[in-house]
């Protein structure tokens, strides 16, 4: 089988490509001191094969569909189908969110994404004081399962896929979802979806956390046991790299954290005595898109040969979708500029590429205005339109990994490796994740790493367009807002509060102490969760007998 | 000159902390003394605080959308301390037409994405600078 | 920037429970200005109520979410609370980032606790001599309990001790190893040590550690009290009722023993020096016109014309760091 060529002193292609480096490094002048990309790692004139002393093809390169899955998961990728167009927005009340499925089932999409409001989010009811102002505002607010019922009424669970964004108390609403669908009279191991469900990276980045995590980490060995047992469709997981990158991390930092949350939780899953095979098959992972074009591609590339390599070595899976990466991937927010925004559409078109190029599985678009408020509807069209151009119009699509074989991205991939590796040591230094959590070694390396991209943009020395280069002065950025309607609140308040006293208070009691006592005695809580549910329970109250038993997680203080 | 003093706060229920956390410390390497007083503070929590810690400038940071809630929540609190002279001001994702009610209110400076941070740090120490001179 | 408010407006305010003036003052007095000296003679004849106590102990050793949780205790009892924490000032830009109202939170509410977060600022020593007026000033406000909370970096925590009545050390388990370098520092400042995060392995082994290195210690400041070790949980709130039980023996022990006295004509003696030292350093570094003298003297110095010593004499007369102008008949009366 083919290696890359070694580097021998007596090789007289060695010798030529030793020399024309030495030259044009001597010779030519460059417009700035160093090349480097976002991860800072230095980038070198030109590539060769002698780059790629370190790769061997067969154990690091491959075919699509096999071991190690560098050039894909796929055998044929794009050429059997594309990617999923999946762009994940929220509606501020359940019957608004309701109407707006229907419309997108009726025009041909077939799989939902619900964002949820911020106390959602934080396992908060939409009428305790703290929500106030905040109900329905970043997307849809979730009480109890009669919102569910709502949102999903006339919506055959047996027929899509949901993808819900939800973490702390993400339990609860797998706990729904699957109330909602016995209501229908679906069989629950028919349901399909994903829950995001990744509490370590709201620890490390997103900051939307409840409980510590050690009873984090339970609940979601809790819901990837009971989905193997009983949802067997259904991803359990979405071990998520977004949120790590815009919270200022780089792309070898993202790869890392991620892949290293993703291993914590098949270590913690295994622990529970469950076979390796038997639920990771079920993990996903969501990653960013940012604007270093093939450093972005090197990572998804990387990101897949590691897990299968870990996943096999280290962990012994032997199903090969165990070993298999699957992800999704949302171009970076955080690379939007307020400046001149139809600029956005541009970098969303190449970061939406470098995530095609890498092999993404599903692709969400940003808008162009989102630095500015929610997308409004013109700007959304044109973010869909972009992902259409590039499946149908570039031809990248047409043969599988075309990058691959490149002396340029195969040595990157190689490096992305070897980085991810020295932090993977690092954080078993640290005593795992969990610990490097509890210590802010995360949340450290991310606010450094932030911190330096800024000083670096406004030094001149990362460029961005209409920022701090080509400005456009006395611009005036006119765009529409959009305006949330106060009394989605206020109605909200009032339905929750009438729904509150309807309850039988003897039962709900009863659903509630049930549930605590399963957390002191360690039980899959699935189960108990399910119950109180049924009976209305509302999501603020269940999180809240769960904080009795587990208490709340309070953030080192880190800078 | 005296030190210049900062409080910097999240109000909400948002945990997008990454501005807030780059600019506590680009006024720290300016020679300005942050109070970082975290996630998760109510208004009266952030008044509360700027009175015991006698700051120049109270600086929130809100993503959320909620701006218009919170900045002058903030502000009635702080005169209901009876605080006329602490500069509240801040940054987030705040339209233009907002920032202008914002600022009738009687509230300070706001900073939106793509600000440099020697904008940022320069408005605090021209800010207190004026003030001073007004004062003596 | 806030000399507007008229100083005896404030004093009124600060008297009358302001918590507004009291806020003005700590800033006027943190800024360590001699004509804010005014202020610290008006109100030491108020001082003297409080019972001051520090706090201290490595960086992570979570003194916030320990002093979060004491404070309440001690409010608990009937107390008013006031707290200062202090930490470091950059040594490259002069700022600094103070973040322990992030552990605080829980406090924020509570109208009967006060909290104030302190930057080191000056020089090594000098802290010691701003917190004390610091705490002066809540002391004439009436707190009944005021707690200092210091990082220990290097000589800080040391310095602070001398200006409290208890000074509990904070250590985690995790400081087991490390424990034999610090020991000698720590013993002769703690009264009281508390194991923080006890819940994690190696608490007990460090408590023992510790208690086989406290008997082998020679008694040199045990005055006839035992230093307890206790175990903590800040987190829960585990051993926090204990901790308070034995800072209460404590101040009784000290009351009983009049070691009190003792202990606080040892602060007063420490502020006395401090503000000796912080005076002839003013009037070395703030006089304009000793930079040459200096500068003259360093280069003589250099040549081999001259060797420091007699440098350093050259320019303390120049300075007349003696010749300070008071009636110190009081002195012999």
């Amino acid at each position: 089988m083919l290696t890359f060529d070694k580097k021998l002193d007596d090789d007289k292609d060695y010798q030529k490509d030793k020399q024309w480096k030495d030259e044009t490094r001597k010779n030519c002048k460059e417009r700035r001191n160093s090349f480097s990309n976002l991860s800072g790692m230095e980038i070198n004139p030109l590539y060769s094969p002698f780059d790629l002393e370190n790769t061997d093809f067969e154990r690091d390169i491959g075919y699509p569909g096999e071991f190690p899955y560098t050039r894909g998961v796929h055998r044929n990728l794009y050429r059997g189908r594309l990617w999923t167009m999946r762009q994940f927005s929220g509606f501020a009340s359940p019957e608004e969110t309701n109407r707006r499925y229907h419309y997108l089932l009726k025009n041909g999409q077939n799989g939902l994404s619900v964002a949820f409001d911020m106390p959602t989010l934080m396992g908060y009811d939409s009428d305790d004081p703290i929500s106030l102002g905040e109900v329905g505002r970043c997307g849809v607010a979730v009480d109890t399962l009669a919102d569910m019922e709502v949102i999903f009424k006339g919506i055959p669970l047996d027929k899509i896929s949901t993808s819900m964004t939800i973490n702390g108390p993400a339990p609860i609403f797998l706990a729904m979802y699957i109330a909602v669908a016995q209501k229908q009279g679906v069989p629950i191991e028919k349901i399909r979806g994903t829950l995001q469900n990744d509490i370590l990276k709201e620890y490390i980045a997103q900051k939307e956390w409840i409980f510590p995590p050690e009873p984090s980490m339970k609940l979601i060995v809790d819901t990837i046991e009971y989905g193997m047992k009983h949802t067997p469709k259904w991803n359990t997981v979405s071990i998520s790299g977004y949120h790590i990158r815009e919270a200022g991390a780089n792309a070898v930092q993202e790869l890392a954290f991620t892949l290293a949350d993703g291993f914590a939780y098949v270590e913690a899953a295994i622990e529970r005595g469950m076979d390796v095979d038997s639920f990771a098959p079920r993990l996903s992972f969501f990653f960013n898109s940012h604007n270093n074009f093939f450093e972005e591609i090197a990572k998804f590339r990387a990101a897949r040969r590691i897990w299968a390599k870990r996943m096999k070595e280290k962990y012994g899976a032997k199903d090969p979708k165990s070993l298999m990466l699957r992800f999704h991937t949302q171009t970076a927010g955080c690379t939007l500029t307020a400046q001149q925004p139809e600029n956005n559409i541009i970098r969303v078109a190449y970061q939406a590429m470098a995530a095609s190029l890498g092999g993404t599985q599903s692709l969400h678009t940003n808008s162009m205005d989102e630095t500015l408020s929610l997308p409004t509807e013109k700007a959304v069209k044109i973010s869909l339109r972009t992902q259409q151009v590039l499946a149908h119009e570039t031809g990248v699509t047409d043969t599988v990994d075309p990058l691959a074989g490149s002396y340029y991205v195969e040595n990157l991939t190689g490096r992305m490796e070897e980085e991810c590796e020295k932090y993977f040591t690092r954080i078993e230094h640290y005593g795992g994740v969990i610990e490097a959590i509890k210590k802010g070694f995360f949340q450290r390396e991310i606010a450094h790493s932030a911190y330096m991209q800024q000083k670096k943009i406004d030094k001149k020395e990362d460029i961005i367009v209409g920022v701090n280069e080509f400005v456009d002065k006395d611009e005036d950025i006119e765009i529409q807002i959009l305006k949330i309607d106060p009394h989605i609140e206020e109605k909200k308040v009032k339905e929750l509060k009438e729904l509150k006293s309807s309850r039988d208070q003897d039962v709900l009691k009863e659903k509630l102490d049930r549930i605590k006592q399963a957390a002191q005695n360690d039980e899959n809580l699935m189960y108990s969760i399910l119950d109180a549910v049924n009976v209305y329970a509302s999501m603020g109250e269940i999180v809240q007998a769960l904080k009795e038993v587990y208490g709340t997680y309070r953030e080192p203080v880190i800078f | 000159m005296e030190k210049i003093k900062v409080l910097v706060a999240k109000p909400g229920l948002d945990g997008h902390d990454r501005g807030a956390k780059v600019v506590a410390r680009a006024l720290r390497d300016a020679g300005i003394e942050v109070i970082y007083t975290g996630l998760h503070q109510t208004p009266e929590m952030i008044a509360e605080a700027a009175l015991q810690e006698d700051v120049n400038f109270v600086a929130l940071s809100i993503l959320s959308g909620a701006h218009m809630t919170i900045f002058p929540r903030v502000l009635d609190k702080l005169r209901e301390k009876g605080i006329d002279d602490i500069v509240l001001t801040g940054g987030g994702i705040i339209p233009a037409d907002d920032m202008k009610t914002l600022h009738e209110m009687g509230v300070g400076k706001l900073f939106g994405p793509g600000t440099s941070l020697e904008e940022i740090v320069n408005y605090f120490q021209e800010t207190s600078k004026k003030k001073e001179v007004v004062v003596s | 920037m806030k000399s507007d408010n008229k100083i005896e407006e404030l004093m009124e305010g600060l008297f009358n429970k302001d918590k507004r003036a009291l806020s003005r003052i700590i800033t006027m007095v943190e800024s360590d200005k001699p004509e804010y000296y005014s202020i610290l003679k008006e109100i030491y004849g108020h001082t003297g109520k409080a019972y001051r106590i520090g706090i201290t102990g490595p960086p992570g050793a979570g003194k916030s979410t320990l002093v979060n949780i004491l404070a309440k205790q001690i409010k608990d009892r009937g107390n008013e609370v006031g707290i200062v924490a202090v930490d470091p000032t950059s040594p490259f830009t002069g700022g600094a980032l103070l973040g322990d109202r992030i552990r605080m939170t829980g406090l924020l509410k509570d109208p009967h606790i006060f909290m104030r977060s302190m930057a080191s600022r000056g020089s090594t020593g000098g802290i010691a001599r701003t917190t004390t007026h610091v705490a002066d000033v809540m002391d004439a406000y009436g707190f009944d309990v005021i707690i200092i909370e210091t990082v220990g970096v290097g000589q800080l925590e040391l310095d602070v001790a001398g200006a409290v009545d208890t000074t509990v050390v904070v250590l985690v388990p995790e400081a087991g190893s490390s424990i034999q370098a610090m020991k000698a520092g720590l013993i002769e400042i703690a009264d009281i040590f508390a194991i923080n995060k006890a819940d994690r392995e190696g608490a007990e082994t460090l408590k023992f550690e510790l208690q086989d290195a406290l008997s082998l210690m020679p008694a040199i400041k045990n005055k006839g009290w035992d230093l307890p070790v206790k175990l903590t949980v800040a987190l829960d709130g585990t051993g926090i009722k204990e901790l308070v039980d034995t800072i209460y023996t404590h101040k009784t022990h000290l009351e009983d023993t009049d070691h009190l006295n003792t202990s606080r004509m040892n602060q007063k003696k420490v502020n006395i020096i401090e503000i000796m030292k912080h005076r002839i350093e003013n009037q070395l570094w703030l006089n304009p016109e000793l930079e040459p003298t200096l500068k003259r003297l360093s280069n003589l110095s250099m040549e081999g014309k001259i060797d420091p010593f007699t440098a350093a004499n050259t320019f303390l007369k120049s300075a007349k760091v003696l010749n300070v102008n008071i009636d110190a008949s009081f002195l012999h009366k």
